[in-house]
């Protein structure tokens, strides 16, 4: 009995010696974890200046610091509203859903082929889609100008649906033939062998197992869509103009009103913001599909 | 159910090179189960997708109920495969996978259910129909690729090593289980493997191959006791067989300074003046060294004693010969030590001669 009374305060001593070592280990990740928040910080920063002061009145705008604490209001939504946002929003819309719907239906296809059932030339053709990217834009817009004002597709949304998709194209085959490369080739043995013919055992083995890739991908699409200003300000002008054209007339025009031009800005974040959300939840349910094994 | 004939079949990854599978022919009648063993880079995966149409076959045939498959699409061939890391689709569930075949040759709903319900209860299913195969146990999941496999009621099963994926314990139960499965269902099966007892425990009969040619295919109890070449004695039998290249005296062969007296009738199968003899582990009879060197016996010293229980495993090397392994079989708790002087005689007639050149049997 008296044996293990003696031990206990030894023991005690113990732990007390290396509670400090074990605190000095600690404030390494402590350090990283404030520098992490620090650096998050920095960078929400504008964005959070931004929404703040989307809601504030044009006199709060001004103040510096700026108010954190002040009366929210949406009148500065609704002049960006009643001086004709809406047509640019739809715009925007329709080239950024149309031009993904359209990337989607050419670069999966496509990005099957590459990865599951290659050939001789799959490096070399691979390696074309992303040269497309080298070339930079700027270069290519004059030909471009001249193609599309000679067919009289100028101001037409069409024309900024088809530079979009070709745009996006080799980026999503990219993408996805590496979560096409995920999949385990006997899923496909074992489907064929089951009786499924080359459409069903993408329908309903392949594409399911590469749903958080098709998710990710169209989020790519979509941002670059949606924020892609240079072909839109040199090839549109009044009826097929996109959000990132009017918010630079807008800066123009309203450019000493903050309040105003931020709110303007908020509500052409706002979609992507979305988009970005949906995405993810996709995208985390498909992380926790696992592997097949 | 139906027979399935290899006919001189070949498969050549590249032109030119050693063929992965080379004339392969193996003829495997209805309703049997037939192993393919062998080391690996054997072709006896290779010889599988042949069959499975998951390879082309580039010379010879491969017949499935006396059809020829050379073009046959792996969809109209009527078979149906489990593979190593079971290939269960990720997003269905478990009783929507093994419904995938049947859904796939338009098979109504109702009976795909009932199907589904029948193979569920043989594997033990029932309670996890509903479930993703992320949530089942290694075991569960080699048990749905299965599954799937049987609702087909097919020609064939094939089976690319099936068992690998699972703990020891489950490989031992779950290999009995495919075995009365199969006996039950009474469909022709093709069973890879590397495991060679796998291999005997399972197959009626075992394909062995080695360097994409076919070794020897025989009943287990053939392979193992009238092995065709130096190969498959030195494959089948864990410990190995003792396999030595001697010179060939009057009345036995030389084994280090001893002589090993042959039978006559054994001695008379030998032409060279080498020959290669074979000794299974439990071939050998064991006296202890210091008893005198009895006629015909060959010395060596125990290096390792691994006691198994109901027997144990000498590892010794030959007194003459430090470089000659030598492997034997004796009873549990035998007493012997490392270090020990052993006299080794072989007490079994069926000895195993092997062409020194050839490794053909003699």
């Amino acid at each position: 009995m008296a044996a293990p009374t003696t031990e206990r305060p030894a023991s005690t001593g113990d732990t007390r010696e290396l509670a400090p070592a074990r605190r000095g280990n600690r404030a390494g990740p402590a350090l990283l974890t404030v520098l992490t928040w620090i650096v998050g910080i920095g960078f929400f920063f504008p964005i959070l200046w931004m929404v703040l002061t989307a809601f504030k009145k044009e006199a709060d705008a001004y103040t510096s610091p700026p108010s954190l604490f002040f009366t929210p209001t949406l009148e500065q939504f609704e002049t960006v509203f009643s001086s004709g946002i809406g047509p640019y929003l739809l715009n925007s819309l329709f080239a950024t859903v149309m031009s993904t719907v359209f990337v989607l239906l050419l670069a999966v296809p496509a990005a099957y082929a590459v990865s599951l059932r290659p050939v001789k030339k799959t490096q070399d053709v691979l390696f074309f889609f992303i040269s497309t990217k080298m070339l930079p834009v700027v270069a290519a817009i004059v030909p471009i100008y001249v193609v599309v004002n000679n067919i009289g597709m100028l101001d037409n949304i069409w024309t900024l649906v088809v530079l979009y998709t070709a745009m996006n194209l080799p980026i999503a085959v990219w993408m996805m033939r590496s979560f096409f490369q995920e999949v385990p080739k006997e899923l496909l043995e074992a489907a064929s062998m089951d009786g499924a013919s080359l459409w069903r055992s993408m329908r309903e083995v392949v594409l399911p197992v590469v749903s958080p890739g098709i998710a990710a991908t169209s989020l790519i699409c979509v941002i670059f869509a949606w924020n892609e200003f240079f072909f839109a300000v040199n090839l549109t002008a009044a009826t097929a103009a996109t959000v990132p054209v009017f918010l630079v007339g807008f800066i123009t025009s309203e450019g000493l009103y903050f309040a105003k031009l931020c709110a303007a800005a908020t509500m052409c974040a706002l979609p992507v913001v979305v988009a970005g959300w949906i995405a993810q939840n996709k995208l985390v349910q498909g992380l926790s599909f696992g592997a097949v094994k | 159910m139906a027979d399935v004939v290899f006919d001189q079949a070949s498969r050549v990854y590249t032109a030119g090179a050693k063929p992965a599978v080379n004339r392969l022919d193996l003829e495997i009648a209805e309703g049997e189960f037939v192993v393919l063993v062998g080391p690996s880079g054997s072709g006896k995966s290779t010889a599988l997708r042949m069959l499975a149409g998951l390879e082309e076959i580039d010379d010879g045939e491969i017949r499935i109920g006396g059809r020829n498959m050379v073009g046959v699409p792996s969809r109209d061939r009527d078979i149906a495969m489990v593979f190593q890391n079971y290939a269960l689709y990720p997003n269905k569930t478990v009783g929507d996978n093994m419904a995938f075949p049947l859904k796939m040759r338009g098979v109504d709903k109702a009976t795909q259910q009932e199907k589904v319900r029948a193979a569920a209860d043989i594997l033990g299913l029932t309670d996890y129909l509903d479930r993703k195969p992320k949530a089942l146990s290694g075991g569960q999941r080699q048990r749905v690729a299965m599954g799937r496999a049987i609702v087909r009621e097919p020609q064939v099963f094939l089976m690319d090593e099936p068992l690998s994926n699972l703990d020891a314990k489950m490989r031992v139960s779950t290999r009995t289980e495919i075995a009365a499965m199969q006996r039950r269902l009474g469909v022709t099966t093709v069973y890879v493997t590397h495991d060679q007892v796998e291999a005997m425990t399972m197959g009626d009969r075992v394909a062995l191959l080695a360097d994409g040619k076919l070794q020897q295919f025989d009943t287990p109890a053939d392979l193992y006791d009238k092995p065709a070449n130096a190969f498959v004695a030195g494959f089948i039998g864990s410990p190995a067989m003792n396999l030595f290249t001697l010179p060939v005296s009057a009345e036995g062969v030389r084994i280090g300074s001893s002589e090993l007296r042959l039978p006559r009738e054994v001695q008379s199968r030998i032409s060279g003046d080498r020959v290669t003899l074979g000794i299974r582990p439990e071939q050998w009879g064991v006296a202890n060294g210091d008893g005198g060197a009895s006629a015909g016996g060959v010395k060596a010293q125990v290096d390792v004693v691994e006691e198994l229980g109901s027997d144990a495993y000498l590892y010794a090397h030959l007194d003459d010969d430090a470089q000659t392994a030598v492997v034997v079989r004796t009873a549990g708790r035998s007493g012997a030590r490392r270090g020990d002087q052993i006299v080794l005689t072989p007490t079994s007639d069926e000895l195993h001669l092997f062409d020194p050149e050839s490794g053909d049997r003699l």
